[in-house]
Formats: structure tokens, C-alpha cells, sequence
């Protein structure tokens, strides 16, 4: 054994080297495993976008759809609907919709694209039920000053006909609206924003 | 610096790790002069680690149900991102883990490392290559191809071979008439839970049993016989870490670019590693024109077939596979030879060898052929006449086979062998 | 015991019906970097063949990996009603196909990884007039055939040469009837299809390829570094 001949330095280049050439390998092991486990290519497809034809609905009404496992609920709302929304907002926790719970082009009055139909996902931001339609206006049970919009069975959570939720209820935030554009005037598609997807 | 020292500490009055590693690796005192064949110990364990890695992730995304686990393979292979990746790196690794354990245990044949003092090393061992055959066996059904499902079919159906209880034994195994869905959901709990723990443990021993008795070496010397009197520390030994953790290293990456290659040029592998009807569902009503097992059992399969009947039994032919097999764990007891390495062994050893390797490859070629691939002695000849000439090439193979271990007391014995030196050799 | 020794016998009875039925193979013109061709190919199997053939483990929107834009796919080959994530199946049920063809006709995913894409080539190209069977045709690779020549009006008709000593090779077909293709422009339509049925039977080949090589790269790297690290350790033994 020769130990007084060692290059320490050359040693310490060449586990420096091994070392780095071993931790790309790592990760480069790493990321077929990772990868694996995002949503497969059914699951992509299962949540791709869908196209709602929204030309049929009654103004007043509402139409779920599902998205990713998800009721969407769309509204057309009636011209007094629309006039309803600027006359809760002392009542509202978020009247401005600050929070992020909705694409920057639906931060507006109607949370929408056009003012006449709401998009919104619908689960209770609170622990994730799925409120009740509630248009009634005025409805006794809901206190009769109720203005319209959506009531949570589970826990109480009141939202108006814009998913604002209204103070001093469980749900912390607004209802969240999912992406969405309108494909024609009267198809909208629910779950994408650009023009690509 | 001495943060990690604190930490070390702490943990060494808690647990043994710092012993452990001096025991195992860093003064773990190793032969110096471990050659080529040294290397494979170290690679069946990567491909155990990888097996159990992909195996994880397969399972993630397989449905062990027959109805649903063909196009769950499929779906492996398209829908998930990188899936096609992690399964032919499971496949390829399943045919890999045994090129590597059967070069391991030639190795053992080589240099006579099966012997006295490593009896119990060779036996554990030897489970594991019975368990890896079971392991390979019931991953096997689960891609629930022609291959996978006729595979099985024939397998499972040897055990009702055995007398008496045979047929209930089969029944047993299957849980069916037939191979089915309950067939196939169990071979799913045996293969990716069962086996692997079983497999897990037997290596551990395997390299506890190792390390208590130190590794052999090409030139079959015990090292342990001379010693540094100061240190005390074998003088042809060196230390397994640094010297042999940066030469498996090397081997590891040749190892690794010859997987790779296979993994991504050439996955099935001329359809010896992936068969071409084991990508037709399995079908219950249809057998395949030509079935054979995987490569790593044809040898096996060989000797099942060139085994006759005998009065109407298949029984004779499935003992000789399972002892086949078997048959090795009595080699420490076989080899009568003064000298363990075959540097030192007599010319009639090394003959036997040969031939032993040379029926071992005829044989594991003529399993995966059709009997008539030699076609028929004419039909004239005395007691040949129409008989497959593949069939009476294996039979002959077979008895050489078992000539090899059941001589070998005698042979030995009587053959010559040259002085062995003092220390390893250079 | 008895089921034993039955699959035994079929397992060593096998060959002997291999051989029978062994047709030589044409070497099919597969080249997977030919986008064009597996397009054309992709837009053959739409019109001929995905009325009865399903392939299920495939999806539309996969066809934009062999460069197929979107709307491309939308316009061409996707059925109407369904998604672009959606996998090829087929519009007939499985009850009806049956009782009209026999057997239910298989999906063709992998069929170029289980038959080989050298017969499908070959099959397809070697169908024959043939009275004593029930659709009027047989093939020279697939003896007594379930499925009728889709492409007849293609390819022509053609009869079983009795003059053919052998009864294969070139010479076992004789044509009795033109089709609208000349043989040079059948056999690139055969081999468009071929192509890209031996793409669907594994996406992702051109991928792994092309990984591979950055895979091998990087061994050979580490190997040298390992290597290097190996040798400058061992000056220690002597």
C-alpha cells in the first residue's frame, strides 16, 4: 500500500464527478416514475373541455353540466337578476371579487363573460357540498329578505346569483368559475379559455 | 462536520448503523483478485431493486381481473405517461434478472464457491432462484395474454401429474377448472406482495450468511488463513468500500447500457423477452398454434418433455424437472475434488463442465422449438424409426444433466488437480 | 390428468398445423418517420376498415402525434358524437357482428405486434375468388378466412393459379378482374396501411427510440467517469 503516493485531489475531482453523473441519473430515473403518476391520457380526456349548447335555456333557469367530476352550473339570468346582484353588495363577504376564485375576465360586476349567463362550479367553498338552487326570491325559510342565489344544505352557506357568498356564513370565499369561453353565441365550452385548447 | 458526527452518534446508541456499515461494507475484507464473473452478485440485486421500483409504479395502473387486465397492460403502454417505459423495463428486467443469476450461479460452478465453508450461502441462494422461478411464473399470467394464460394453463396442469392427489392439487391452484379471473387475481397477490417479501428476506440471509463466512475467489484460497498479525485484517483482503463499490460501479454501467439498449431497441427482444401471442388476449376456447415457455425455463421444460411416460403417467417427467432443479443444492456435497477452483481442477472436471453448459444451452434451445424442429430418424431405423430426432438429442441431454451431478462424487474424486498457492494469485 | 395430457399433445400436434398454413412473408415497407404515409394510412383504415375493426386501445387525439392537426382529425376521421379523446371503437355491436360474420372481427391495436407487420402486408394483398366459402373469398396466409376482401374493387379480383406447381410464391394468384388500382398503387396502399397499423401497435416506439440514444449517451459518460474513479482507487492494490 502506498498511501503517502494518493492524489487526493484527483480522487476528490473524480467523486465530485461520479457524484454529479450519479444524481443525474437519479433524477433522470426519476422522472419516468414521477411523470407516471400525472393524469393519464384517459384521464385527460375524461376532463377535457366540454361544449354546452346554452341557446335552449330559459332565462331563469339552470342547466349542470359536469366537468372533471364536477357539477358546472350555468344560469341565464333574467334582466331583474342581473339588477338584484348590485343591490347585495353590503350583504357580500367579497362583493369586488378579490379573492382568486375566478378567471381574470370574469373579475366584473356578473362574474362572467356576458352579463346574462353565470358559469360557476358547483361546490360549496366551504367543505365541498353542492349548494341548492335557490332563485326564489323572498323564499320564508330563507328569511324572507333572500335575494336569490344558492343555498348550502350541509352547513348553511348562502351565495347570490354571481357564487358571491354572503357574510357571516361558513364558506370563506365566492364560488369558483372554471375557465370558459363561448365558442359561438350559442355554445360555450366549460374548462378552457384559449384559443388553442 | 461535527453536526454529522453528533447525529451519528446519536443514532450509533440507538442502532447499530455505523457497525453495520463496517461490517458490511467499509471493513467487509473481500479477495482482491474477484474477476469478470464478480460482478453479477451485485447486478441481480440492482435488478431486484428495479423489478420491486417498476413493479410499484405497474401497479398503480394494472387491474388484476380478466376481464380488465389485457387492456390494462395496453393502457400502460399508451395512456400513462412514461408507462411503455416502466414496463419494458419490468419485462426486460424479469429475463435480465436471470441471465444475471445464471451467470451468478455458473460463477459458483467456476470457482467452487457452493463448498465448505458456504453450504447454507449456496442453499439460501438457491431458494432464491426457486423463488424468482415462482415470482417470474405468476407475473407471467398476469399480462393475460394467449402466451400468459396457455403458459399457466400447461404449468399449473403438471402438478396433476402428482399422484393421488394431483388433480385436487391443480384444482387448489387454479381455484378453478380452468386458469380464470380467481387464478389470476391470486397469482397477483403471490407475485407483487408474497414472493417479493419472501425473495427480500432469503437475499438478506444470503448476504449475512455471506459475510460470515467471507467471499471465495477465483483461485478458491481461503484468505482468512493469513492475516496481518498486526491488524489482524486478511492480507489478500481489501476493503469492500471504496474498492469494490467503484468497480461494481463500472459494471453496473456497462450493465445499464446493455439494458438500455434492449429496453429501447429492441423490447421483445426477437420475442424471446415479449412474445408475439402473448399480444392477443387471453382466450380460453383457443390454444396458440406453438407455445413455450419464457427462454429462462425452456432447459426445465426440455427435460419435462424427453422424459417418457410411464404407465400413462406424466409423473416421470415432472419429478425429473423438479429434481432438475432441485439437484442442485446437493452440489457442496457432491464435489469430492481436494481443490474448490477449477484453475486447479483436473481436466475431467473441466469435461464435465463443458458439457454440462454445452446439454444446458441444447436443451434450453430445443424448449422453446417444437419437438419436430430436427425432424424424424427415418422411418426403417430399429426402434428410432419416427421418432423425433429433437426428442431423442434432449434425452441424451438430460441424462448428461443429471450425469453431471450424480458422478460427480466419483469423478472427482479420481481426477487430478494441481497445488493451490498460499495467496491469491495476481 | 387428462386435460394434461391433452394440452400436451396439442403443444406437440402444434407445429404440425403451423407448417401447414406457412405462406412466405413479404417484407412490409414500414418507416414510421413517413408521416405522410401513416396519414394515408390512417385515412385508409377510416374508410375500409374501421367500420368493422375497432381500435381500442387507441385514441383520436393520439393522431396528432403522426401530424394530424386537431381540426384535421375532427374533419377526417372522427366519427360524429365523439371526442377527440375518445378511443377507436366501432359504431356495430358486438351481438350484431357476430351473427353477421361469424366471429366478432378482432381489434387491430396490436395486431402488428402479434401477427407481424409483414402478414398483414402480405395477407392483405393475397386474397383470391374463391366459391366453396361463404363470403367467396379465401387467402393465401389465412387459409379459410372469415373475412370477405374489403378492397376487391381496388385491387381487382384475382383466382388460385392451378398451373402453380407450388401453389405459393409469385406465381399463385392469376388476375381475372382489374380494380381501379393498377398492383404498383395497391401494394403502396397496402403498405401505407401496414405502416400505420404497425404505429398503433405501439405509439411510443419513435419516442423510445429517440430516447434511447440520449439514455446510451449518458451510460457511456457515466461509464467513463466510473471508470476513471475505478482505476485511479485500484493503484492502491497491488
Amino acid at each position: 500500500m502506498s498511501q503517502d503516493q494518493v492524489d487526493t485531489s484527483k480522487r476528490r475531482f473524480l467523486l465530485a464527478a461520479t457524484g454529479a453523473v450519479g444524481g443525474v441519473a437519479a433524477a433522470g430515473v426519476a422522472i419516468p416514475f414521477v411523470g407516471s403518476m400525472l393524469p393519464s391520457a384517459k384521464a385527460k380526456a375524461a376532463g377535457a373541455p366540454i361544449e354546452v349548447d346554452v341557446s335552449k335555456l330559459e332565462p331563469g333557469a339552470q342547466l349542470t353540466v359536469e366537468w372533471r367530476g364536477k357539477p358546472v352550473w350555468i344560469v341565464r339570468r333574467t334582466p331583474e337578476m342581473i339588477a338584484q346582484l348590485d343591490q347585495n353588495a353590503d350583504k357580500l363577504s367579497d362583493p369586488g371579487s378579490e379573492a382568486q376564485q375566478q378567471p381574470e375576465y370574469c373579475k366584473n360586476k356578473t362574474r362572467s363573460l356576458k352579463p346574462e349567463y353565470l358559469v360557476v362550479v358547483g361546490v360549496c367553498t366551504h367543505l365541498g357540498c353542492s349548494p341548492t338552487f335557490r332563485a326564489d326570491k323572498g323564499a320564508a325559510d330563507l328569511g324572507g329578505d333572500w335575494p336569490g342565489g344558492y343555498y348550502c344544505p350541509c352547513h348553511g352557506s348562502r351565495f347570490d346569483l354571481a357564487g358571491r357568498v354572503f357574510k357571516n356564513v361558513p364558506a370563506p370565499v365566492n364560488l369558483v368559475v372554471p375557465p370558459h369561453r363561448y365558442v359561438s353565441d350559442a355554445v360555450l365550452l366549460v374548462g378552457a379559455d384559449s384559443k388553442e385548447s | 462536520m461535527s453536526q454529522v458526527e453528533a447525529v451519528r452518534g446519536w443514532i450509533d446508541q440507538r442502532f447499530p448503523l455505523t457497525a453495520m456499515w463496517k461490517e458490511h461494507i467499509s471493513e467487509y475484507y473481500a479477495p482482491k483478485n474477484f474477476n469478470f464473473w464478480y460482478y453479477f452478485g451485485s447486478l441481480a440485486l440492482l435488478v431486484l431493486v428495479l423489478q420491486i421500483l417498476t413493479g410499484i409504479f405497474l401497479t398503480m395502473n394494472y387491474k388484476p381481473d380478466a376481464a380488465n387486465a389485457f387492456a390494462s397492460v395496453e393502457y400502460i403502454m399508451r395512456d400513462v405517461s412514461f408507462g411503455w417505459l416502466i414496463r419494458y423495463m419490468h419485462s426486460t428486467g424479469a429475463s435480465m434478472f436471470f441471465v444475471v443469476v445464471y451467470l451468478h450461479m455458473f460463477r459458483a460452478l467456476l470457482y467452487g464457491s457452493f463448498r465448505a465453508p458456504r453450504e447454507l450461502v449456496w442453499l439460501v441462494g438457491l431458494g432464491i432462484y426457486l423463488g424468482l422461478m415462482a415470482e417470474a411464473f405468476m407475473g407471467y399470467l398476469l399480462p393475460w395474454g394467449q402466451m400468459s394464460y396457455w403458459g399457466a394453463q400447461v404449468i399449473v396442469n403438471l402438478f396433476s401429474a402428482v399422484p393421488f392427489v394431483g388433480p385436487d392439487l391443480s384444482l387448489w391452484i387454479r381455484g378453478d377448472y380452468v386458469v380464470s379471473d380467481a387464478t389470476l387475481n391470486r397469482f397477483f397477490a403471490f407475485h407483487v406482495i408474497a414472493l417479493p417479501i419472501v425473495l427480500l428476506g432469503l437475499v438478506v440471509v444470503h448476504i449475512i450468511a455471506l459475510h460470515e463466512v467471507g467471499s471465495n475467489n477465483p483461485d478458491g484460497v481461503d484468505i482468512k488463513k493469513i492475516k496481518d498479525p498486526a491488524t489482524g485484517i486478511p492480507k489478500d483482503g481489501i476493503p469492500f468500500h471504496p474498492y469494490y463499490t467503484v468497480k461494481d460501479l463500472v459494471g453496473v454501467s456497462v450493465f445499464l447500457i446493455l439494458f438500455s439498449a434492449i429496453i429501447f431497441f429492441a423490447p421483445e427482444m426477437g420475442g424471446y423477452f415479449l412474445e408475439a401471442n402473448n399480444f392477443i388476449p387471453a382466450d380460453p376456447l383457443k390454444t396458440p398454434e406453438h407455445i413455450a415457455p419464457v427462454w429462462y425455463f425452456t432447459p426445465y421444460y426440455s427435460i419435462l418433455r424427453a422424459v417418457p411416460p410411464l404407465f400413462g403417467s406424466q409423473f416421470p417427467g415432472v419429478a425429473a424437472m423438479g429434481a432438475a432443479v432441485v439437484i442442485f443444492a446437493a452440489l457442496p456435497w457432491l464435489d469430492r475434488s481436494p481443490v474448490r477452483s477449477i484453475r486447479y481442477k483436473g481436466p475431467v472436471f473441466k469435461r464435465w463442465l463443458a458439457a454440462f453448459v454445452v446439454v444446458f444451452v441444447i436443451l434450453g434451445y430445443l424448449g422453446i422449438k417444437p419437438t419436430g424442429v430436427w425432424g424424424t430418424f427415418p422411418a426403417g431405423l430399429p426402434l428410432l424409426g419416427g421418432a423425433p430426432v429433437a426428442t431423442l438429442v434432449a434425452q441424451v441431454c438430460t441424462l448428461v444433466y443429471f450425469a453431471f451431478f450424480l458422478l460427480m462424487p466419483w469423478y472427482t474424486a479420481r481426477d487430478t488437480f494441481k497445488p493451490v498457492p498460499e495467496r491469491v494469485t495476481a | 390428468m387428462k386435460s394434461f395430457v391433452l394440452i400436451l399433445a396439442a403443444l406437440l400436434a402444434g407445429p404440425a398445423i403451423a407448417s401447414s398454413g406457412h405462406y412466405p412473408l413479404e417484407k412490409a415497407p414500414v418507416d414510421l418517420a413517413n408521416t405522410v404515409s401513416l396519414q394515408r394510412g390512417a385515412a385508409t383504415f377510416g374508410s375500409y376498415c374501421s367500420g368493422c375493426h375497432s381500435l381500442g386501445y387507441m385514441r383520436y387525439s393520439r393522431l396528432t402525434d403522426i401530424g394530424l392537426t386537431e381540426a384535421q382529425i375532427k374533419q377526417t376521421l372522427l366519427p360524429a358524437g365523439a371526442k377527440l379523446g375518445d378511443t377507436m371503437g366501432i359504431p356495430m355491436r358486438p351481438e350484431d357482428s357476430k351473427a353477421w360474420f361469424g366471429v366478432r372481427p378482432p381489434d387491430l391495436s396490436v395486431e402488428a405486434r402479434s401477427r407481424g407487420a409483414d402478414w398483414i402486408y402480405t395477407y392483405l394483398r393475397t386474397f383470391y375468388r374463391d366459391d366453396t366459402r361463404p363470403t367467396g373469398w379465401n387467402n393465401l396466409v389465412y387459409e379459410k378466412v372469415g373475412m370477405p376482401h374489403v378492397l376487391f374493387t381496388l385491387q381487382g379480383e384475382y383466382a388460385l393459379n392451378h398451373e402453380s406447381a407450388e401453389g405459393h410464391g409469385a406465381g399463385a394468384l392469376i388476375k381475372v378482374k382489374d380494380g381501379q388500382l393498377s398492383p404498383a398503387e395497391y401494394d403502396a396502399l397496402i403498405g401505407d396501411l401496414t405502416n400505420y397499423l404497425a404505429w398503433v401497435s405501439e405509439p411510443a416506439q419513435a419516442s423510445r427510440v429517440r430516447m434511447g440514444f440520449f439514455v446510451i449517451g449518458f451510460l457511456l459518460i457515466m461509464l467513463v467517469v466510473a471508470y476513471a474513479l475505478k482505476k485511479e482507487y485500484w493503484r492502491d492494490i497491488h
